[in-house]
C-alpha cells in the first residue's frame, strides 16, 4: 500500500466522519431541537465570511494584501449594482487578472 | 388551473434557473483548482488513482492540496492526514447548517453528506425554502463534484502549468467572489452583518496562530454573539 493511498483512505474516513455528522446524528424523519434550525441560519454568515476573508488575504498563514483584493472590491461594487451572480464573478476575475498584468 | 398554480410554477422553474445558473458557475469556478490538485499529484508522482481517489473519495479542495503537499514534501502519512483532516473539520459544522434541508432515510443522508463541502453549502444557504436549500445543496454539491474529478484527471494528464493560469486569468479571485456574492442578501440583516464581520475577523486573526483550517471553524464561535441559546 503506498503512502498517497493510505492518506486518501484514513483521510477520507475522518472526513466523512466530519461530512455526516450533522445530517446522520440531526437529519432523521423526527423534528429537529429548535436550536438546530437557529444555528442553521446563523453558521453561514461567520464560516463564509471566514472563507472570503481567509482566501482572499491569507497567504502561507500570512496576511496578505494582492490582486485578489482588488476583485474582491470589484465583485462587491458588482453586487451593490445589483449584477447577476455570473458577471460579478467574472468581473472579479478579469479585475484581478487586469492588476497582474499591469 | 387557477393563475395561482400558475405563478407558483413560473416562480419555481425561475428560483431553479437561479440556483443552476449559481451552482454552475461556482462549479466552473473551482474546476482550474481541480486541475492544478491534478498537477500537483502528477508531480508528486503519484498515480492517476490515487489523485482521483483525493477527489472523489476526500473530496474537498483545501484538504486535498495540504494532504498532498505534505505528502509531495516528503511528510508522514500521519502528517497528511493530520493536516487534510484540520481543514475538512469545518464540513462537520456545514453539516448542522444543511441538516435540516436533508432530512430522508439514513443511506440517503450518508450519501448526500459526501458532498458536503464549501461550496455545496454555500449555494444551499443561500436559500430561503427549506426544499430550495436541499435542492441548492445538492446542484452545487454534485455540480462542483463532477466538474472537480473531470478536471482533476484533465490537470493529472494533460496539462503542465495550470497554477500559472489560475493566477494569470485572476481565477483564485472567483472563489471568494463567489462566497461574497451568495452571502450577499444576509449583508442588508444587521445580525448576520455583525456575525460576518466576526467571522472573517476570527479567521484572520486566527490565520497566523492556528493550525491551517482550524481558523475557518473557530469563525463558527461568532454565533455566540447571537445568542443562539434564547428562544426567540
Amino acid at each position: 500500500m503506498t503512502d498517497p493511498l493510505l492518506t486518501v483512505l484514513f483521510l477520507a474516513m475522518i472526513s466523512f466522519c466530519f461530512k455526516s455528522a450533522g445530517p446522520l446524528v440531526l437529519g432523521g424523519e423526527r423534528d429537529l431541537p429548535s436550536w438546530v434550525d437557529r444555528l442553521a441560519l446563523l453558521l453561514p454568515a461567520p464560516l463564509l465570511a471566514a472563507l472570503v476573508a481567509s482566501s482572499t488575504f491569507v497567504e502561507d498563514r500570512a496576511w496578505t494584501i494582492d490582486a485578489k483584493a482588488v476583485g474582491l472590491l470589484v465583485a462587491a461594487v458588482a453586487l451593490w449594482r445589483k449584477l447577476p451572480f455570473v458577471i460579478v464573478v467574472a468581473l472579479a476575475a478579469v479585475s484581478t487578472a487586469l492588476v497582474r498584468a499591469l | 388551473m387557477g393563475s395561482d398554480q400558475y405563478d407558483q410554477v413560473v416562480s419555481d422553474s425561475a428560483i431553479r434557473n437561479q440556483i443552476l445558473r449559481q451552482a454552475g458557475s461556482i462549479s466552473l469556478a473551482v474546476s482550474p483548482f481541480a486541475a492544478a490538485f491534478g498537477i500537483i499529484c502528477a508531480e508528486a508522482d503519484f498515480r492517476l488513482i490515487e489523485a482521483i481517489g483525493f477527489s472523489a473519495l476526500v473530496f474537498g479542495g483545501s484538504a486535498q492540496f495540504a494532504s498532498a503537499t505534505v505528502l509531495a514534501d516528503g511528510g508522514s502519512v500521519v502528517a497528511a492526514v493530520t493536516a487534510g483532516a484540520l481543514l475538512n473539520m469545518r464540513s462537520a459544522a456545514f453539516g448542522v447548517v444543511m441538516a435540516p434541508a436533508l432530512k430522508g432515510p439514513l443511506w440517503w443522508r450518508a450519501l448526500a453528506s459526501q458532498v458536503m463541502i464549501d461550496e455545496s453549502t454555500a449555494v444551499g444557504s443561500a436559500q430561503t425554502e427549506l426544499r430550495w436549500r436541499r435542492y441548492g445543496y445538492l446542484a452545487g454539491g454534485i455540480g462542483v463534484f463532477v466538474l472537480w474529478n473531470i478536471s482533476t484527471v484533465i490537470g493529472f494528464t494533460v496539462l503542465g502549468n495550470a497554477g500559472d493560469l489560475v493566477a494569470t486569468y485572476g481565477i483564485d479571485a472567483t472563489i471568494p467572489a463567489s462566497f461574497i456574492a451568495l452571502l450577499w442578501p444576509k449583508v442588508h440583516d444587521p445580525q448576520q452583518r455583525l456575525l460576518m464581520v466576526l467571522g472573517a475577523a476570527i479567521a484572520l486573526l486566527g490565520a497566523p496562530v492556528l493550525p491551517p483550517g482550524v481558523p475557518i471553524l473557530a469563525a463558527a464561535l461568532a454565533v455566540l454573539a447571537a445568542r443562539p441559546w434564547r428562544a426567540s
